[in-house]
This record gives C-alpha cells, sequence and structure tokens, in this order.
C-alpha cells in the first residue's frame, strides 16, 4: 500500500536549488502529521555530492537515479525517470517546491500517472489524516482548499517561501541508488547551455532598502517621481515584470519568480498590485509597504503598512519627508 | 505551419469578486470577461509565425456559449479558424479535464504546433498545456519566450529564474505554453471585424470528440473557497498626502526602524 512522502530535490549541475529543502521541510512536517516516513530523490549523471549534503536532514532514504539522459535536465527525462522511482518506491505523496522546473515536468509526471498536480500550495491542515491543501486563485484575490481524488500516490507542490528550508531538522539518512530505463525514443527535448542575458549592473539582493515601481505607474516618464523618492531614501529601485517587458527599467531591476528574490529590510511597492508571480520575490522582506489605489489589491495581505491612495499624490509627499530626515 | 491556439475566457482582471452562498466557488453574475492574459501573448506568438511561415491559425476554447467571442476576438485580430468546446460536461473541469478535451480535439484536427498561455489567471494552475502533452504523447516546453522553427523542428527560449534563459529543441509537432509580455499584442481593426464575420467556427461537444464521461472525472477538487486569511496586520495609514508622508516616514524610522 501506498505510503510515505517523497521530496523532490533540485540541482544545476551538482548546485543544490535550496528551495529544495523547503520542501524537505513541509515533508518533515506532513510527515509527522500523518505518521509517514520520508525520502528524497535526487536525478542527474552523477548525484553522489548532492546526495551526500540532502542526507544531513532527517529523511529516511535519499534515493539517487544516475543515468546519461539525465545529466542536463528535461522535462521528458525527469517525468519518466521520476514515475519508474514512484513506481518502485510507492509513496502516497510525491512533495516539490513549486520551481520553475517544477512547473515544466511535474503536471506531465502526474498526468503519466492519471492524476493531476496539486500545484503551488501556500498552505496545508491535515483532516482525519489527509492533507488538504491551500492555494490561491484569481492572482491572490481569494484562496482555495483543495484535495487530491482518489487513490495514491498524489502530487503536491509548495509556493517558495511557504516553507522554512533553513528549520529542516538534522539527521542521518541512507543513500540507496535506484535504476530507471530511458532512451533517445523518451527523452525528446535537447537543452542548450543556461545563459543570462543582461549582464546585472546592479545585484538588489544586497540592497537594504528597495523602492518598487509597477503598473499603477502608467507611463514611463512617471517612473522619474519613484526614482526621486528612492533617492531621497537611500533605497535602490526595483520594479515588477509589466516595467521591465516595457523595457522601462532594465532587467537587473525585476523583482518576482522570474527576476531577483529580495530579502531587504524595507521593499516599499508602488502601484504594485501583489500578483504571486512578484510576491514570491519579496515577501521575505523585514518590512513591507505598499502604497496603490485599489483597497483589494492583494498587496496589502502582506504589507506591514498600507497606504489605500493616489501614488501620485503620495510619493511626492513622502519624497519631501524622507529628504527632511536625511537633513 | 499549422498553429491550434488555446484561448481561456476568465473573469475581467479588475472584477469584482464575490463568493457563493456555499463557499464552493464565485458567484458569475454580473461578471464580465476576457481572454486570458497569457494566451492573448500565445495567440500573438502563433499570428506572427504564421506571418514567417506561412500556414494557418486555428483559435480553440473551451467553455460555455459566452465563450465564443473569445474566439470572434481571435478570428478578427488574425486567426483563420475557430474551434469552440460546449458541453455541459465541459462546466467546471479541473485542468485534466480541459486537457482530455482540448486534446481529443486537437488530435482530430492535426497541429504542427499547439499553445496555450502559461497559466490562467482565474485558477492559475499552469497545467492544461502540460497535461494536453502528456495526452497527447508530444514533447512540450513551458515559460516560452521565442519560438523559432527549422524543417520540423522547433527550438523555444525557455525563461528560467533569476534572470537566466535556455534555448530547447525538440520535434514538431509540439506543445508549447507561452509567457506572458513577450510580444506586443496586436488589436483587431475594423477590417478585422468584418473579415472575421465570415470565418468558420466549428463546434464540439463531448460526444463528438469520442470523449466518455469518464475520462473527465475529476483528479482534484475545491472544498471551499474564501477570502485570504491574513497572518499580518496591516498598519493603513491614512490622512492628506503630506500627513500620511509624515506618518509612514516616523514609523519607518522608529518603529520598524529600517533608516
Amino acid at each position: 500500500m501506498a505510503n510515505g512522502i517523497l521530496v523532490f530535490i533540485e540541482h544545476v549541475d551538482g548546485k543544490i536549488n535550496r528551495a529544495s529543502y523547503e520542501a524537505v521541510r513541509a515533508a518533515q512536517l506532513i510527515g509527522a502529521q500523518t505518521g509517514q516516513e520520508i525520502s528524497a530523490v535526487v536525478f542527474g549523471q552523477s548525484v553522489g555530492n548532492v546526495a551526500a549534503e540532502v542526507a544531513t536532514k532527517k529523511i529516511k532514504t535519499v534515493y539517487t537515479v544516475e543515468s546519461a539522459w539525465l545529466k542536463h535536465y528535461t522535462a521528458d527525462g525527469y517525468t519518466h525517470a521520476f514515475k519508474q522511482v514512484v513506481e518502485q518506491t510507492q509513496p502516497a505523496l510525491a512533495l516539490m517546491t513549486h520551481t520553475y522546473e517544477v512547473r515544466d515536468f511535474a503536471p506531465k509526471l502526474a498526468a503519466s500517472m492519471k492524476r493531476m498536480l496539486l500545484g503551488d500550495n501556500v498552505g496545508h491542515r491535515v483532516e482525519d489524516g489527509k492533507v488538504v491543501f491551500t492555494r490561491q486563485i484569481f492572482q491572490g484575490k481569494l484562496a482555495a482548499d483543495v484535495v487530491p481524488v482518489g487513490d495514491a500516490p498524489h502530487f503536491a507542490s509548495f509556493q517558495l517561501g511557504s516553507f522554512r528550508g533553513d528549520e529542516c531538522e538534522a539527521g542521518q539518512a541512507a543513500v540507496q541508488a535506484l535504476t530507471v530505463n530511458l532512451d533517445a525514443d523518451v527523452v525528446r527535448q535537447q537543452p542548450e547551455e543556461r545563459f543570462k542575458e543582461a549582464k546585472a549592473a546592479v545585484d538588489l539582493t544586497q540592497a537594504p532598502l528597495i523602492v518598487s515601481v509597477g503598473r499603477g505607474i502608467k507611463e514611463e516618464k512617471n517612473i522619474e517621481i519613484v526614482k526621486k523618492l528612492a533617492h531621497a531614501m537611500g533605497a535602490e529601485l526595483a520594479a515588477s515584470r509589466p516595467i521591465c517587458d516595457n523595457e522601462w527599467l532594465p532587467m537587473d531591476r525585476q523583482i518576482g519568480s522570474s527576476g531577483q528574490t529580495v530579502a531587504p529590510k524595507l521593499y516599499l511597492a508602488v502601484g504594485i498590485s501583489g500578483a504571486i508571480q512578484h510576491i514570491v520575490g519579496m515577501k521575505g522582506a523585514r518590512t513591507i509597504v505598499a502604497i496603490n489605489k485599489d483597497a483589494e489589491a492583494p498587496i496589502f495581505e502582506i504589507a506591514d503598512y498600507g497606504v489605500v491612495g493616489d501614488l501620485f499624490e503620495i510619493v511626492p509627499a513622502l519624497t519631501a519627508e524622507a529628504e527632511k530626515m536625511r537633513h | 505551419m499549422k498553429i491550434i491556439v488555446c484561448l481561456k475566457q476568465v473573469p475581467k482582471n479588475d472584477s469584482i469578486l464575490r463568493i457563493n452562498e456555499q463557499g464552493t466557488w464565485i458567484q458569475d453574475r454580473d461578471l464580465t470577461y476576457e481572454i486570458n492574459e497569457s494566451d492573448a501573448y500565445g495567440l500573438e506568438a502563433a499570428l506572427q509565425l504564421k506571418e514567417k511561415h506561412g500556414g494557418e491559425v486555428v483559435a480553440l476554447s473551451l467553455g460555455p456559449a459566452r465563450a465564443q467571442s473569445v474566439i470572434k476576438e481571435a478570428l478578427a485580430r488574425g486567426a483563420d479558424r475557430g474551434i469552440h468546446l460546449e458541453d455541459a460536461a465541459f462546466n467546471n473541469l479541473d485542468a485534466f479535464g480541459v486537457a482530455t478535451a482540448i486534446a481529443a480535439a486537437a488530435k482530430a484536427e492535426g497541429f504542427d504546433l499547439l499553445l496555450t498561455g502559461l497559466q490562467s489567471d482565474d485558477f492559475g494552475f499552469a497545467q492544461t498545456g502540460v497535461i494536453a502533452a502528456e495526452l497527447l504523447g508530444l514533447p512540450h516546453a513551458t515559460i516560452v519566450m521565442d519560438v523559432e522553427s527549422q524543417d520540423g523542428r522547433i527550438r523555444v527560449k525557455r525563461e528560467l529564474e533569476s534572470g537566466f534563459f535556455q534555448w530547447v529543441s525538440m520535434p514538431a509537432p509540439a506543445v508549447l505554453t507561452i509567457q506572458s509580455g513577450i510580444n506586443t499584442l496586436r488589436y483587431a481593426t475594423l477590417k478585422g471585424i468584418m473579415a472575421a464575420k465570415k470565418k468558420e467556427i466549428k463546434k464540439f461537444d463531448a460526444a463528438a470528440l469520442g470523449i466518455d464521461p469518464v475520462q473527465l472525472a475529476p483528479k482534484m477538487e475545491f472544498r471551499s473557497v474564501y477570502l485570504p486569511v491574513k497572518n499580518k496586520q496591516t498598519q493603513f495609514i491614512e490622512g492628506s498626502p503630506s500627513e500620511i508622508a509624515t506618518k509612514l516616514i516616523e514609523k519607518l524610522k522608529n518603529e520598524a526602524r529600517v533608516f
């Protein structure tokens, strides 16, 4: 009978994506709540060092799946390998952190087993021994409780930042190799080298104070007023995705799942609604301030201080006050 | 090149959402609808590929009668034909169910590329395209920023985290999920709207697609829908702009101590 929680460990060329430890932490908590053992799985060509690092967490077994076909990530390779691991190890739940890589293969993996991934969850609870997941819908405006239908195995992922990877309990796991069958017919994607486009001029991850601008600014020429505010506060300027898509600010200013993830002392969001793809890049900030004319904007759910009003009046006033403070 | 573009009709972005009495979904009276944002970028990508390589673009939507307006909008922007999947059995499907219907329609139609948007603005599962690829036994790529086609192979630029990108190639036919903001959307001209009136929209129900209702059985369930529970206590600062500015700077300085 299916039992246990299997955690997906993501890495690029042997460097662990630390977000995977959030899934390990989630599994440790859910495992304790449901009386289940937890295991982890790593795919690649040569993953001994990755497995050894993961094995220092409180996990029963770390499975390694090594194959030349898994040297580089492909949706086909990972799906086929993972499916065979699930068939061999029979977990009740396969758990992941909702990264871009997981978005790319996990729905396919679940579908290949006639299930659906319950993806991008922000929370959970256990009811009658079963896990009920909470996720956001309508871009964070509403929440929903979701459950899988049908027998195990089930597949789920948690949104970045839903658990603290650095809170994983330590332990000593056994490391066990598993064999899977893969070939050229199965692995159809041919990936090329990863690359960055713009050389980043600014490293926002090091900025203690950030003022960030979103669609509410309406026009490129208006960004000047937010630049002035950032300057007056001694903060770095950042932006949500649409601003960078329009090329109103360069890509290295972008905060969010496809840009930088930051955790500054202060994140001041101007005219940013708070869509999930942006929030995941800044919800770790110590103090969050949001200025938005829409009282229902999801950004206010995570703001420590909120101003519902017209940014075109408030930002200049704030700039004047900040300048006074610095002099 | 023959490209099928999937377009979902979703409540307008700024809609006021009211939860129904049972707390199981939102009320849909008084809602206005639009094309899901990333699907619109998928349509634009398809139209640009057609301009480059020739061929045709077929706009497909699964939904009730009102979903036709999304197909008509696509036709007005330049799609050649439409496919509307409508059936009582298609209401309230999860992504697996929707993908099952789309896969059946796309398979019958035949294509070089099947495009969906990256995710829907309402459910936001980001899975329909990927599941359709699995059901069709075809390769796929997600979060696609750019598409090249040559000699039966597709090469796409995928967006990765932290400012990274990656080109990936695979044989056609393939399924791609398209990221928002990757191109400039064209809008329907009056000429396009007039031309759209003559373009064909084929309608299919579950029986016409050869789908047994069992295939559409849910793989997940929404237990309840509710306003998000706030973990944070937000202090809302009020007053005139200068009063707000004074209060906020004071709090940031002395309460939050960020300076």
